[in-house]
């Protein structure tokens, strides 16, 4: 078990900023991780297991597609779904990962881009957990530049042939279905989104091993070869590099939220310890000028990341976000996480870097979330295009 | 069966003590949370409404904020909500809130009333009982199972050192939950959000003022308790120390 409990992080009332439901969906959520996840997660990371024990109790609270409307998902609003992801990440941001896979780049693309049939069929059992998916865009030559993807998908009769290699796919081996992102012969190579079932002949899924972050989530490389799909099979709305990078967008929304969780675990992590931690005197370390800087950094910028992430959420829930609102929270947020994360660890000394706190683990978790669902730069890129109207890609 | 939980909203278990400037109760900023021995008692609610059917009513006291007990009671599968509504009823004590409840419920026929044992704020362990007087109802505390039985109902109290006692009684009842009797479910997503459509009845205070009295318990302070530090050295030969140390262990200390 954790040597602190976790207290939650409001510096400025911003709890009163939240519908009782908005706060009755959070103070769930935190249960649920208090309860179940917490006492395993550190267990997970050392032995770099994925708790699919958690599947079914996680879609028996409604936590997969939960914005989805219909087809068994819960009908959050966006705000109730951040905060969901916000609850899951101060646990862990593995499962996070897992949660934001499933509901934002499966669920969403099959709800959003899908036939009705498509969504009939995947989209209640996955609500379930009883059918896992994955998300194949990235490449192993192309990671910021998507639309330089070399797998293709030819249509031969009435089936869709797909050939290429996906990598760093979040559950692509315990996955039933792949979103798989291919260009399309027949479509002047545009790209398109293939809902590839993975037991397909030819599809091969092979996890990462030797991983220092993300550990209790699955990682893995993908590969097609020659795989037979029924035409039916493709998103028919899906058009263009733009339909994935939508999908994108959703998931990181949540992780705008999620990473707060982390940057949340680490700060009341290290504010417990330097109040009983005494060096000097007999005195705490809290009680030290520069321990008390790190503490104010980390509460401040927790805190504007909470104001960022609501109002991107509010701007959601009312159909005007825009791309570049989330760029922006999903950049802040990781980075001011990951901050905090190393500010933590240097005020737990020695105590920061074994798994009796939450605290290395966020850090090394949160070195991929920086780099994960477009980087740290290209985030800053999407911004700078934004405001200046020059592309820089 | 039609069953009424009484819940209260009490300042969170783990939130950092603030009290109000007169030393006589919290200070508002705080965070709060249900009262968790009235979790246990709306979870056994909804346990006895599944396996009877029925109806299973929540009923709160207290300002705007309190509203939010409610919600999660609505969420984890209650019926129905009855709001006592105002910024007076957070200072009552047990008799008045009690009078207030059994006023608000008078057009209701309830076969059972539940609250949680105790508060974890106050800490009384009296409104269960006092409503149990007011509307000539039996009632029993510290109950750990309830067991349908023709024409009434068998429960198990919870007495001192691992005694139990079975008591059989008629309906309606009013019945205080012990902690930890069952397991707490979650509110699901899909249940808070179906709790937006179910009733919440709002009472004012003018509606149940009649039926109130004065106080008859006040906080007079509350403080946290002053640490201190005390050392005694204890004289004599190693065995009358020895001896005394006991003796202190033993009977001041009550270690051993």
């Amino acid at each position: 078990m954790p040597a602190f409990k976790f207290r939650g992080v409001d510096f400025i009332e911003l709890d009163s900023l939240m519908s009782d439901d908005e706060r009755l969906v959070r103070d769930t959520a935190r249960r649920f991780v208090e309860e179940n996840l917490v006492p395993i997660i550190e267990q997970c990371n050392r032995e770099g297991r994925f708790p699919r024990e958690l599947v079914s109790p996680m879609a028996d609270l409604g936590f997969f597609g939960a914005n989805l409307q219909g087809y068994g998902c819960a009908g959050m609003s966006n705000v109730e779904y951040g905060l969901v992801m916000q609850e899951l990440e101060r646990g862990d941001s593995g499962i996070r990962s897992f949660c934001s896979v499933q509901s934002s780049l499966v669920m969403f693309p099959i709800y959003a881009l899908g036939s009705e049939e498509q969504k009939e069929k995947w989209l209640p059992t996955m609500a379930k957990g009883e059918k896992i998916g994955c998300f194949g865009l990235t490449e192993p030559d192309f990671g910021s530049n998507p639309s330089g993807m070399r797998t293709r998908a030819k249509k031969v009769g009435n089936e869709y042939v797909l050939n290429g290699e996906k990598m760093w796919i979040t559950s692509g081996s315990i996955a039933d279905v792949a979103v798989v992102w291919a260009k399309s012969e027949a479509d002047n190579d545009r790209i398109r989104g293939f809902l590839v079932e993975t037991n397909r002949p030819g599809f091969k899924a092979s996890d990462v091993h030797g991983k220092w972050s993300l550990r209790a989530s699955v990682t893995s490389g993908l590969s097609l070869q020659d795989v037979h799909i029924p035409a039916e099979n493709v998103l028919p709305k899906s058009d263009g590099l733009k339909s994935p990078l939508m999908c994108l967008n959703q998931a990181r929304f949540g992780i705008g939220f999620g990473a707060i969780g982390a940057a949340m675990s680490c700060y009341d992590t290290a504010l417990q310890y330097s109040k009983l931690r005494k060096q000097f005197r007999d005195q705490p370390i809290a009680s030290h000028q520069l321990v008390q800087e790190k503490l104010a950094w980390m509460i401040t910028e927790i805190t504007k990341a909470q104001l960022l992430a609501l109002q991107v959420g509010r701007l959601k829930d009312a159909g005007k976000v825009q791309h570049q609102h989330i760029s922006m929270a999903k950049r802040n947020n990781v980075w001011m996480a990951l901050e905090c994360a190393r500010m933590a660890r240097d005020i737990l000394g020695g105590n920061g870097i074994a798994d009796d706190y939450p605290v290395i683990r966020h850090m090394m978790n949160l070195e991929s979330v920086k780099t994960y669902e477009g980087t740290h730069d290209i985030h800053a890129l999407i911004i700078g295009e934004n405001v200046t109207g020059i592309s820089a890609f | 069966m039609k069953i009424l939980v009484c819940m209260k909203q009490v300042p969170q278990k783990d939130a950092p003590l603030k009290l109000n400037e007169g030393g006589t109760w919290i200070r508002e900023d705080v965070s709060y949370e249900v009262n968790e021995p009235d979790a246990y008692a709306l979870e056994e609610a909804l346990r006895q409404k599944e396996k009877h059917g029925g109806e299973v009513v929540v009923i709160t006291a207290g300002p705007a904020r309190a509203q939010q007990v409610l919600r999660e009671g609505l969420a984890k599968g209650a019926d129905r909500a009855i709001h006592l509504d105002d910024n007076a009823f957070v200072g009552m004590d047990a008799m008045n809130i009690s009078k207030a409840f059994v006023a608000a419920i008078k057009d209701d026929k309830f076969d059972l009333i539940f609250t949680g044992l105790q508060s974890d704020d106050y800490g009384y362990a009296q409104t269960g009982v006092i409503m149990a007087e007011l509307l000539g109802w039996p009632h029993a505390t510290i109950i750990m199972e309830i067991q349908k039985s023709d024409g009434g109902i068998k429960v198990k109290r919870e007495l001192e050192s691992g005694f139990f006692q079975h008591v059989g009684m008629p309906l309606p009842a009013v019945l205080t939950i012990q902690s930890g009797i069952n397991k707490l479910r979650y509110a699901t997503l899909l249940g808070i959000k179906q709790a937006k459509n179910k009733p919440l009845r709002k009472v004012t205070l003018d509606e149940v003022k009649s039926s109130l009295s004065d106080n008859m318990q006040k906080v007079e302070k509350l403080y946290i308790p002053q640490k201190s530090k005390k050392t005694e050295m204890l004289e004599g030969s190693p065995a009358e120390v020895a001896k005394k140390l006991v003796e202190k262990l033993r009977n001041e200390v009550r270690v051993i």
